[in-house]
């Protein structure tokens, strides 16, 4: 089989994973939505009394985890045909949060037709494409939480076999993440046994692995031959066992949990690549002889984490 | 004796793990960036690395040569486990900076490297001199960095105010732990080189 085969899989394989996630972006049905950045939007489908939609008391707002903290509201604007109001307030509002809208009353042509409860949030796939980002290039794990430098030093040395690496460690690493968030999920909490989840995450990582190894081996030994001496090495690589641990600690659900693991394997592939490109470099130059090695290397990745620190603060949403 | 002492000795300076062996860089960079949270993880690690050594040494016999990795792996894993839950109970503040680094310990490479290399092979009391000079070691590099990141980024140590003003505010960034290490193993090389005339082959960067 050739290269271009073994992409066209890969790719192949890429494309069923995004249909299997794409049933995440059918719920975007949502009730309200942030305006500008101190105001929300609600939908009311039909269209509102005017004296009734303007009252600044109708209206009780609050952030979902602090439902006793009520926000005031300044001032009211309803759009021409009356179906939709703007809340303004005094402070901009936290746009990762997610808002609570209770109205009571809603009069429509004279009739009262019932009270009503908007939940405000940003849109899902923001969310995640958020995390993919944040994970992949603002808190790049390689350069600015320092995890799997053992590898990234590693096999960092030639291009081809950091391309290599990053792409097995990419699938592994989305396995690993869904695979240890229906454990952690099903299995740890309703027993209650989370202070377990170090052994039970790096055991499920060692066996997953393995197995990979093994059908690898069997199914596909093209494959095999490629990408095979980077499976058994990813087991020491901390980002397969910091990525779970994270999903856990920060309650995050399977589709989260993902996205963690795509950007998490996404963004060591791109360190590894640009490493292995300076590396392949660095061979032609004239290095310190105390310094030739991995002490270049370290002040080389010190430049990179430098660079990204010029991704801090960007956001999209 | 004298044997022990060299074990223990050969792990702090000679085979040092961070700059000689280059093991377990991961936590060698990110929570150096003062030397109290150095010192809390160091000492975490010498627990491990110690707690562990031993029960390999004593159940060496037991563990069967084919499972051995998983078996010192799900060992490691259960003093990780231990020191996790004692670490909050002795000081919470510094806990919470350095917590996921010590869930982490699992998959340092020095230890399961030190079990395989010595620990499976030897008895008790060497495989402790052995565990324990790899694990001081360890918080001597870890303390060593700590203390020229924190004195430079933020002129204290150890939260004592020692020069008044901050020379390098890089330091205490991500860059600074890299830089700090790679010229720290430079300053070990050139050591060596003055020493011995021969500039030594670093380590498997593992």
């Amino acid at each position: 089989m050739s290269v271009r085969a073994l992409h066209t899989r890969v790719f192949l394989a890429l494309a069923i994973l995004v249909l299997l996630v794409s049933p995440v972006f059918a719920d975007f049905v949502k009730d309200g939505s942030f305006g500008k950045d101190k105001s929300l939007v609600v939908d009311f489908g039909v269209p509102v009394d005017e004296a009734w939609g303007k009252d600044k008391a109708n209206y009780k707002v609050f952030e979902k985890t602090d439902p006793d903290i009520v926000l005031p509201v300044e001032s009211v604007s309803l759009d021409p045909k009356r179906l939709t109001a703007e809340l303004t307030f005094k402070d901009p509002l936290n746009r990762s949060a997610e808002y609570v809208v209770e109205v009571k009353d809603i009069m429509s042509e004279g009739k009262a037709v019932g009270s009503g409860k908007f939940l405000v949030k940003k849109a899902r796939a923001a969310v995640l494409f958020g995390i993919i980002l944040a994970a992949m290039l603002i808190n790049n794990f390689v350069f600015t939480k320092y995890l799997g430098l053992c590898i990234f030093f590693g096999v960092s040395q030639r291009k081809d076999t950091a391309i290599g690496m990053g792409i097995t460690f990419t699938i592994v690493m989305c396995l690993t993440a869904i695979m240890c968030w229906a454990l952690f999920r099903f299995v740890l909490e309703p027993l209650r046994l989370d202070f377990l989840k170090i052994i039970v995450f790096i055991g499920t990582t060692a066996i997953f692995v393995q197995a990979a190894d093994t059908i690898l081996r069997k199914v596909n030994p093209f494959l095999f031959k490629r990408l095979g001496v980077y499976l058994v090495l990813i087991v020491t690589n901390c980002i397969i066992l910091a990525v779970p641990l994270i999903n856990a600690d920060s309650s995050h659900g399977p589709f989260e949990s993902l996205s963690l693991g795509v950007g998490a394997g996404v963004g060591f592939a791109i360190a590894l690549f640009l490493m292995a490109c300076v590396r392949e470099k660095l061979e032609l130059c004239r290095v310190p002889r105390t310094f030739a090695g991995l002490p270049i290397a370290f002040v080389v990745t010190g430049l990179f984490a430098l660079a990204f620190l010029g991704f801090s603060g960007l956001s999209l949403f | 004796m004298h044997s022990n002492i060299k074990l223990f000795w050969n792990g702090v300076i000679p085979e040092n793990p961070i700059f000689r062996l280059a093991l377990s860089m991961c936590p060698a960079v990110a929570v150096t960036t003062n030397v109290k949270n150095g010192l809390m993880l160091g000492l975490a690690v010498v627990f491990v690395q110690v707690c562990s050594s031993c029960t390999v040494a004593i159940f060496r016999s037991l563990i069967h040569p084919r499972i051995r990795i998983p078996a010192y792996v799900l060992i490691i894993a259960l003093w990780v486990s231990v020191i996790d839950m004692v670490l909050p109970v002795i000081d919470i503040e510094i806990y919470k900076d350095v917590e996921l680094f010590v869930k982490l310990i699992v998959v340092f490479a020095i230890i399961i490297s030190r079990l395989e290399l010595f620990a499976s092979k030897e008895p008790l009391l060497p495989s402790f001199f052995d565990g324990a000079g790899m694990g001081v070691g360890f918080l001597f590099g870890l303390c060593l960095i700590g203390a020229i990141r924190e004195l430079s980024g933020s002129g204290t140590i150890l939260g004592h105010e020692l020069l008044g003003f901050r020379p390098l505010l890089i330091m205490i960034l991500p860059t600074g732990g890299f830089f700090v290490i790679g010229f720290i193993m430079a300053a070990f090389n050139y050591i060596e080189y003055k020493l011995t005339g021969k500039i030594p082959t670093s380590g498997g960067a593992h």
